[in-house]
């Protein structure tokens, strides 16, 4: 009896968690790390996953590109802005999926043609540079470790939702635990099967609560239609626009009104103006600055996400990675119709979440929201919310994983492999890999554990903000532009990319209160827009430096430039890559 | 665009480097008419994502005109904007293939001559 008190003790934390909940959880992680490992037997080094991913058809091929790429940040962060934040919050969803169009339209043909698997690989291809290689390489860790602080605050929100008894930060370290020491030990490369499969599991768990819900509680539109806009609540003061079944609980003083919620310059883009004490007049010209510098973030940024970009190169050829493209856009915005959908019902149905900051607050909408159904219909809310938590676990995992494993390739391949141990053994490497990934892993979970009051679909934005103002003007430029020179390329890239970095590290110190901002920020509303939302000056920031300098340093455009031009455009029948490859080789004996 | 290959006409079926492929006139039309398409793409796609927050700030009554209990605007961000990316990316898809497949042809048939 008395062996079993500390047993018990131990499994305290266990109390009040949900059977379903946890079950399906469970599974998932399990599943995961299973096929990870089950086919990482399969496929041994880093050619091999490229070269087996050329066998693979279009359709999964779309399906492992948009499995990757739906983050945490699509599966629980925009539920949670488009309640806190209302219309404005839109702009993400759209704009993660459109932006697609711009990688389609200007990168991803050339760059499969030219045959580079990662950008810092591109960047040296293109300009014969082994340094700025190296340059390049600095801008996967700093997008990364950006990507990865939302992704453990999903992890973390996960965990405090499913285990009440846990502290957000124990959430933070069990997830990143877990997940380094599976990538350290090999058992997730970026499979494409898995990544598939993810897709279809995170759609699955999106799509069927939505569908449920919009059943008992009513359709999307009513829930929208619920809230007044300016007009109706002038017409109609006292009148409540009854559009849903059940009537809403009052709505707690967090909350945005129905006016500022449901209309355009709502609390996101106008939150720095007002806080100067301008007019609603006065505020809407900085909304609107607000609203473009984000869509210019957002749209440049997934043009230039780097481990988006390499799964490209499981295209057999340019024309397929187009196709590719086309169904990815076609996949990922059937999915984000969803998430949207959740932060409108949940503003009718959950309101006290309004109330609630961090772990506890909106960003947890998507996972809590159909437990409600148990109200009505027994367990099947637990099971519905079960199926919400695998979905969140598989974006988040997947997510994290892809991103550790391109930060620890850069770490150990490029700055350890290249830049202090260039003869190192290959057994070294294999240690180093390992090392590399408990570090970045170690400081991704003590970054995650700090961010619990930031937002994560905002944090996201951040990430997207860096890449847009770094590697999308550099693929940009070099793909269009013959005149660009290595020097050029490097100081646009270095100054969009560090004035956003700069900016949105400040916004993030400030916000947490490690730094006291506030009284600047309420005299110069301008100068925090700006700083929030960079991309609107450092987008061409970096692509003006890079055409001033090009043209100061026009003497050292690569002498082969127009071949180069020729493997980024020609069409692959005409065989120009084979001759490129072949004269390359031969001319670089150095 | 056939006449910017007459004058490199090369004879020989596998010439190294004077044929009309690593022409300069060659680049410069294969890029041109890719970008061209390719902007003209963007192009339809910015008036309609820039145009947006425009409509919101000039019409703010029309966008919150009800259309099935959504706002207009949130109609049109949440739902429609999807679809009509995709008819953007699927007209510029089937345009560039095509491109690419005459320049194929009209590579071979210099080559040929």
């Amino acid at each position: 009896m008395s062996a079993l008190l500390p047993l018990s003790a131990s499994l305290a934390f266990l109390g009040g968690v949900d059977p379903w909940i946890f079950g399906f959880s469970a599974i998932t992680v399990v599943v995961t790390i299973w096929m990870g490992f089950r086919s990482a037997k399969t496929s041994k080094t880093a050619s091999d996953f490229f070269v087996a991913g050329r066998s693979v058809s279009v359709g999964w091929n779309a399906s492992a590109i948009s499995g990757e790429y739906l983050s945490a940040a699509s599966f629980m962060g925009i539920a949670g802005m488009v309640m806190s934040s209302g219309y404005d919050a839109l702009w993400y969803p759209v704009c993660y999926a459109c932006g697609y169009l711009f990688l389609l339209l200007f990168i991803a043909g050339p760059l499969r043609r030219f045959g580079a698997y990662t950008i810092p690989d591109f960047a040296e291809g293109r300009f014969d540079s082994p340094l700025f290689r190296k340059i390049a390489v600095c801008f996967v860790l700093f997008i990364g470790f950006f990507y990865t602080m939302p992704q453990m605050k999903g992890a973390g929100t996960t965990l405090a939702y499913i285990f009440p008894g846990i502290p957000y930060w124990a959430g933070v370290a069990i997830v990143g635990a877990v997940i380094t020491l599976n990538v350290a030990l090999g058992g997730m490369k970026g499979i494409t099967l898995v990544q598939a499969f993810q897709y279809w599991m995170k759609m699955f768990a999106i799509s069927v609560p939505v569908f449920v819900l919009m059943a008992v509680y009513g359709g999307y539109g009513a829930h929208v239609g619920a809230n007044r806009t300016a007009a109706e609540s002038l017409a109609e003061p006292a009148a409540i626009v009854q559009t849903i079944d059940t009537p809403r609980a009052t709505l707690p003083a967090t909350a945005p009104s129905d006016v500022s919620w449901v209309s355009p310059f709502g609390p996101l883009t106008t939150k720095a103006a007002k806080a100067a004490g301008l007019s609603p007049e006065e505020t809407k010209p900085y909304s609107l600055l607000y609203t473009y510098s984000l869509i210019i973030a957002l749209v440049c940024g997934t043009a230039g996400l780097p481990h988006i970009l390499v799964r490209f190169y499981t295209n057999p050829d340019g024309v397929a990675a187009k196709r590719t493209t086309m169904w990815v856009m076609i996949l990922i915005g059937v999915f984000y119709v969803f998430p949207p959908v959740f932060g409108v019902l949940g503003r009718n149905l959950l309101p006290e979440l309004y109330a609630a900051t961090g772990a506890k607050g909106t960003d947890k909408i998507v996972l809590e929201l159909p437990r409600i159904i148990n109200e009505r219909y027994g367990i099947w809310g637990s099971v519905l919310s079960g199926i919400a938590c695998a979905g969140a676990f598989a974006a988040f995992m997947s997510t994290f994983s892809g991103l550790l494993v391109s930060m620890t390739g850069a770490l150990a391949h490029d700055v350890y492999g290249r830049i202090l141990k260039p003869h190192a053994t290959a057994e070294e490497r294999m240690r180093m890999f390992k090392i590399a990934a408990v570090v970045i892993g170690a400081v991704s979970v003590v970054l995650g554990s700090q961010v619990e009051q930031l937002q994560i679909n905002f944090m996201v934005g951040q990430a997207f903000a860096i890449a847009a103002a770094s590697y999308f003007p550099l693929l940009f430029m070099s793909v269009w532009w013959r005149g660009m020179t290595m020097k050029g390329a490097a100081t646009g890239m270095l100054g969009g990319g560090l004035a956003a970095l700069a900016c949105t590290t400040v916004i993030n110190l400030s916000d947490l209160k490690i730094i006291d901002l506030g009284v600047f920020w309420r005299t110069n509303p301008l100068i925090r827009i700006l700083c929030e939302q960079p991309a609107i000056w450092t987008v061409p920031l970096a692509i003006v430096l890079m055409i001033v300098v090009s043209k100061a340093t026009r003497t050292t455009v690569p002498s082969d430039v127009r071949m180069k031009m020729l493997v980024l455009h020609a069409p692959e029948k005409l065989g120009l890559k084979q001759e490129y490859i072949q004269e390359h080789s031969a001319g670089a004996g150095h | 665009m056939q006449n910017i290959f007459a004058e490199h006409t090369c004879p020989s079926p596998t010439p190294p480097h004077d044929d009309v492929v690593h022409s300069e006139a060659f680049l410069r039309t294969l890029m041109r008419r890719q970008l061209q398409l390719s902007i003209a793409c963007a192009a339809a796609f910015m008036i309609v994502l820039f145009g947006l927050p425009i409509a919101n700030y000039l019409a703010p009554e029309l966008m919150a005109t009800r259309v099935f209990g959504f706002t207009l605007s949130w109609l049109v961000l949440g739902v429609l904007f999807f679809p009509a990316v995709w008819v953007i990316s699927w007209l510029f898809i089937r345009r560039s293939i095509s491109l690419e497949e005459q320049e194929v042809k009209s590579v071979a048939n210099v080559r040929k001559e």
